[in-house]
């Protein structure tokens, strides 16, 4: 029991994601997926009807903004509650101001980035690749792509 | 009110993210780097369960809870898949998140996630705003 407090192997956790794929099509027709939930979170700020004029349709996302809302309750209890020690998600050295700036420029690449090609890692790679989407193999690939230029040839250049 | 019920949803997924620190910025790091297998084992064995349990639905003829023919979303495939997913890419090697993850960061106490998200409904604001001028 003690391996419960201690991090989660692959075996266990990999299907268990991939059962939300038909979890959510059996519960309620619903694609796994979770960038939506930034446009989401657009709507609630400019009211909803001033952002449907850029063709987002806040109905048929909404349940996005409720998942996302699950997924960070589940996060505290799992690091509260599920966890011997606290971990660190990120690097220290984000704590500062041009790593701040680093996580806003990085988070608006996440959010342009995700909506552009619609869809992330939930969407496209588990969701999209598990149905036979071909744009779920092309999204994934070119995700990878975009993270290996980083690590290979820009975050070299800034430490 | 029937979309609260998706708290409900998330929550396992948020604990799942967190216990196998998908949502690390040091696992995403050493994936890209090749450093370790962990993350590659977890998507690939998502989407075999995901691609399985699929299969069975179209096979047994499933319904949704509300007996209604489950209907696969397509995603077209384009150029924005293609350029948002590799801008998508270098913000995920940069935040160590996704989007899911960028909410489990903030749940796990890794405040400077806020900013990430900020920065991620910005970006979202700034695709809607000139997704007609860019290539699709």
């Amino acid at each position: 029991m003690e391996s419960i407090f201690n991090t989660w192997q692959w075996y266990i956790v990999g299907p268990l994601i991939g059962l939300f794929v038909p979890l959510l099509l059996i519960a309620g027709n619903k694609l796994l997926g979770i960038s939506s939930s930034f446009f989401h979170i657009c709507s609630i700020a400019l009211n909803t009807k001033k952002f449907s004029a850029f063709g987002y349709n806040a109905d048929t996302n909404r349940w996005k903004f409720y998942f996302v809302i699950g997924i960070m309750i589940g996060a505290f209890i799992a690091e509260n509650f599920l966890s011997s020690g606290t971990i660190s998600y990120l690097p220290e050295s984000y704590y500062s101001f041009g790593g701040l700036v680093l996580l806003l420029l990085g988070g608006f690449l996440v959010g342009f980035g995700t909506r552009y090609a619609n869809g992330c890692t939930s969407g496209h790679s588990i969701a999209g690749i598990s149905t036979f989407q071909l744009s779920g193999l092309a999204a994934t690939v070119s995700f990878f792509a975009g993270g290996l230029i980083y690590t290979y040839f820009i975050l070299p250049f800034l430490t | 009110m029937q979309n609260i019920k998706y708290i409900l949803f998330g929550i396992p997924f948020g604990i799942l993210l967190t216990k196998a620190e998908v949502i690390s910025w040091f696992r995403i790091h050493d994936m890209f780097l090749f450093n370790e297998a962990h993350m590659y084992l977890i998507i690939t064995s998502a989407i075999v369960t995901g691609a399985l349990s699929f299969l069975a639905i179209r096979f047994f003829k499933i319904r949704s809870l509300d007996k209604k023919e489950i209907v696969i979303e397509q995603k077209a495939l384009n150029k924005g898949t293609v350029i948002g997913g590799t801008l998508f890419g270098i913000g995920w090697a940069i935040t160590g998140a996704c989007p899911g993850p960028i909410f489990a960061q903030i749940g796990a106490g890794e405040s400077a996630a806020v900013v990430t998200l900020a920065g991620a409904v910005i970006g979202a604001y700034t695709y809607a705003v000139n997704k007609s001028k860019l290539p699709h």
